[in-house]
C-alpha cells in the first residue's frame, strides 16, 4: 500500500526539520519547563503558606490555568499582553512582544500550575520534623526551604517533574497558532510543500513518540536510582 | 561540674502540687516561669515552671501525652506559648524584639527520630547551619565538624550519608550536629526511644559525656538509669502540670506525690 509513498522527502528535510524545528520544540521545552518549576515551586509555597491571602490567590491561580484549554491561553495571552504591557507602563501604544516570548511566558505561567500541584505534594512528603530540626538549628525560613526542605522535595519529584515535562514538550505544537515554527510546524510546511501529506505525518508521529518514549524510559531509571535511602 | 546551690537546697519545704521554686535569678541558663499553653481549648500546658542552672543536666519524665515535648519545644519557640514567660541565658523567649533564629542557633536540640538531612552527607550536615547560619567558613566548619564526629566515635563515616547509618550512628551524629553549633544548652526529647535497645547505650554514654564536660541539658528521657548517672534534678510532668521538681536522690528515693510514685513504680518495673 505504500506503493506510491516517497520517503525519499524525509531524508532531504531533515537539517530544516531537526535542525531547526526540533531545535525550536527543544529550547522552547527547557526553558518553560525551567521558568514553570520555578514560578510553580512559588505557587507551592504560597498555597502551603500560613498566610490567608497568599493561599487563596495561589489556590485560584492554579484552579483556573488548570480549568483553561492552553491553546485558548496562548491566543489570548498573545493578543492582550500588548495591551496589559502598555497599560502597566504608562504607554501609549501597545508594547511588542515577539511570538517566541508570548509562547514562553504563556507556557511557563500555564505549566507552572501543574507544576505547582506537584512541587505542592513534594513538599508534603517531607516530614514536619525536618522543618524542627532545621529551624531549631537557627535557620530562617527561606534558609529552610531552600536548603533542606526543597532539596528534598525536589529529589521525591524528579519523576514526575519529568513527566509533566514531556507532556509540555508535546504541548508546544501548539504554538502553530502564532505562526512559530517547531517541529511538527516544520514537519506540515514540508508536506504541504512537497504534497507528502501522509509520509511527513507518520514520520512526525514516529519521532515524537521515539522522543517521548525514550524520556519517559530514562526517568524510570532514574527513579530508581534517586530514591533517597532514609 | 560545680554542685549548684539549688541542687542541694532542700525542697521539702516546696508544696508537693504546685510549681515547686522560682526560677533562679542570676546562675539559671533557662527559666521556666509560669509557662501556659493551649491547643484550643485543650490545655498543654499549665502554669509550668522550673529552672535549669548552668552546667546543670535536668531530667524531664511523666506519663505520655502530659506536655514533654511541648516544654522542650517550647525553651527554643519551635512552639509558642500564651501566658508566662521563658528566659534563655538571658533571652526572653516570648518577646517581639526577639530574634528567634538566633536564639535557636545558641540552643542546640535532639530529636526522638534524628532528623538528620538525609539528602546531605554525614559532614554536611555538622556543616549546613554553622556556615549559612554563623557564617562560619567552609574549612572551620569542617575542621570542627570532624573533631566533633571524632569525638562521638564516628569519624570513619563522614562522607556516608545518613541512610546508611544505624540508629544509634544517626542519633550520635545528630548530637553532634546540635554541638557544632556551639550551643550554650542543649534539648533532647527522648533521644533514646526509637532505637533498638543494643545502640540506647552508644548514645546515652555520648550524653553522658556530655554532661561529664560541663553541658546545660534538659532532657526528656525515660531512661531511669541515665537520670541516677548524670541527673542533678527531675522534673515530673503530669497532664500540663510539673507535679515535682526535686533532687535526683529525692526524686528515686523519696517521692512524694502520687503520682510520681505510680510513674516510677511503672516505669522500674519493666
Ligand atoms: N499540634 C497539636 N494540636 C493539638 N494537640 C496537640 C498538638 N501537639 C500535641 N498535642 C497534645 O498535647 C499533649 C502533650 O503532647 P506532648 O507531645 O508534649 O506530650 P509528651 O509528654 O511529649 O508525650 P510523649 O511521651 O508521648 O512524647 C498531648 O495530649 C497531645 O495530644
Ligand atoms: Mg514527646
Amino acid at each position: 500500500m505504500f506503493a506510491n509513498f516517497d520517503f525519499s522527502v524525509i531524508g532531504a528535510s531533515l537539517p530544516y526539520l531537526f535542525g531547526q524545528g526540533m531545535v525550536f520544540t527543544l529550547t522552547l521545552t527547557a526553558l518553560a519547563a525551567t521558568g514553570g518549576i520555578v514560578f510553580g515551586t512559588l505557587l507551592a509555597m504560597m498555597r502551603l503558606s500560613s498566610i490567608p491571602g497568599l493561599t487563596h490567590a495561589a489556590k485560584l491561580y492554579v484552579e483556573l490555568m488548570r480549568s483553561l484549554p492552553l491553546v485558548l491561553v496562548i491566543f489570548w495571552f498573545y493578543f492582550l499582553v500588548p495591551y496589559i504591557g502598555a497599560w502597566a507602563t504608562g504607554s501609549a501604544t501597545p508594547i511588542q512582544v515577539g511570538a517566541f516570548s508570548s509562547a514562553l511566558i504563556t507556557f511557563t505561567l500555564f505549566e507552572a500550575a501543574y507544576f505547582a500541584e506537584i512541587m505542592r505534594a513534594g513538599i508534603q512528603s517531607i516530614p514536619r520534623g525536618q522543618t524542627a530540626a532545621a529551624r531549631a538549628l537557627g535557620m530562617s525560613y527561606a534558609q529552610t526551604m531552600r536548603l533542606v526542605v526543597l532539596p528534598q522535595a525536589l529529589r521525591n519529584m524528579l519523576p514526575l517533574l519529568l513527566t509533566q515535562t514531556i507532556v509540555l514538550f508535546q504541548d508546544t505544537s501548539l504554538v502553530y497558532v502564532l505562526s512559530l515554527t517547531d517541529f511538527l510546524g516544520a514537519a506540515s510546511k514540508v508536506a504541504q510543500r512537497d504534497g507528502r501529506l501522509v509520509e511527513m505525518y507518520l514520520f512526525a508521529a514516529l519521532v515524537y513518540f521515539a522522543v517521548c518514549f525514550t524520556a519517559s524510559l530514562l526517568v524510570r531509571r532514574l527513579q530508581a536510582r534517586t530514591a533517597i535511602v532514609r | 561540674m560545680t554542685t549548684d546551690p539549688m541542687t542541694s537546697a532542700p525542697m521539702t519545704s516546696a508544696p508537693v502540687t504546685s510549681a515547686p521554686q522560682p526560677a533562679a535569678a542570676g546562675g539559671s541558663m533557662i527559666a521556666i516561669e509560669a509557662v501556659s499553653k493551649w491547643y484550643g481549648e485543650f490545655r498543654v500546658l499549665s502554669g509550668c515552671s522550673t529552672a535549669v542552672s548552668r552546667g546543670e543536666v535536668v531530667v524531664v519524665c511523666g506519663p505520655s501525652g502530659s506536655g514533654k515535648s511541648t516544654l522542650l519545644k517550647c525553651v527554643n519557640a519551635l512552639e509558642t506559648f500564651q501566658e508566662g514567660q521563658i528566659t534563655v541565658d538571658g533571652t526572653r523567649v516570648r518577646d517581639r524584639a526577639t530574634n528567634l533564629p538566633r536564639l535557636r542557633a545558641r540552643v542546640g536540640m535532639v530529636f526522638q527520630h534524628f532528623e538528620l538531612f538525609p539528602h546531605l552527607s554525614v559532614i554536611d550536615n555538622l556543616t549546613l547551619a554553622p556556615r549559612k547560619v554563623l557564617g562560619r567558613s567552609k574549612e572551620a566548619a569542617t575542621k570542627r565538624g570532624l573533631d566533633l564526629l571524632a569525638r562521638v566515635g564516628l569519624s570513619a563515616h563522614a562522607q556516608k550519608h545518613p541512610g546508611q547509618l544505624s540508629g544509634g550512628q544517626q542519633q550520635r551524629v545528630a548530637i553532634a550536629r546540635a554541638l557544632a553549633m556551639d550551643p550554650v544548652v542543649m534539648l533532647f526529647d527522648e533521644p533514646t526511644s526509637a532505637l533498638d535497645p543494643e545502640m540506647v547505650g552508644e548514645v546515652l554514654d555520648v550524653m553522658v559525656e556530655l554532661a561529664r564536660d560541663g553541658m546545660t541539658m534538659m532532657v526528656v528521657t525515660h531512661e531511669m538509669g541515665f537520670a541516677r548517672k548524670v541527673a542533678d534534678r527531675v522534673v515530673f510532668m503530669d497532664r500540663g502540670e510539673i507535679v515535682e521538681d526535686v533532687a535526683k536522690d529525692t526524686f528515686f528515693d523519696r517521692p512524694r506525690s502520687e503520682r510520681a510514685q505510680q510513674f516510677l513504680s511503672k516505669i522500674l518495673a519493666h
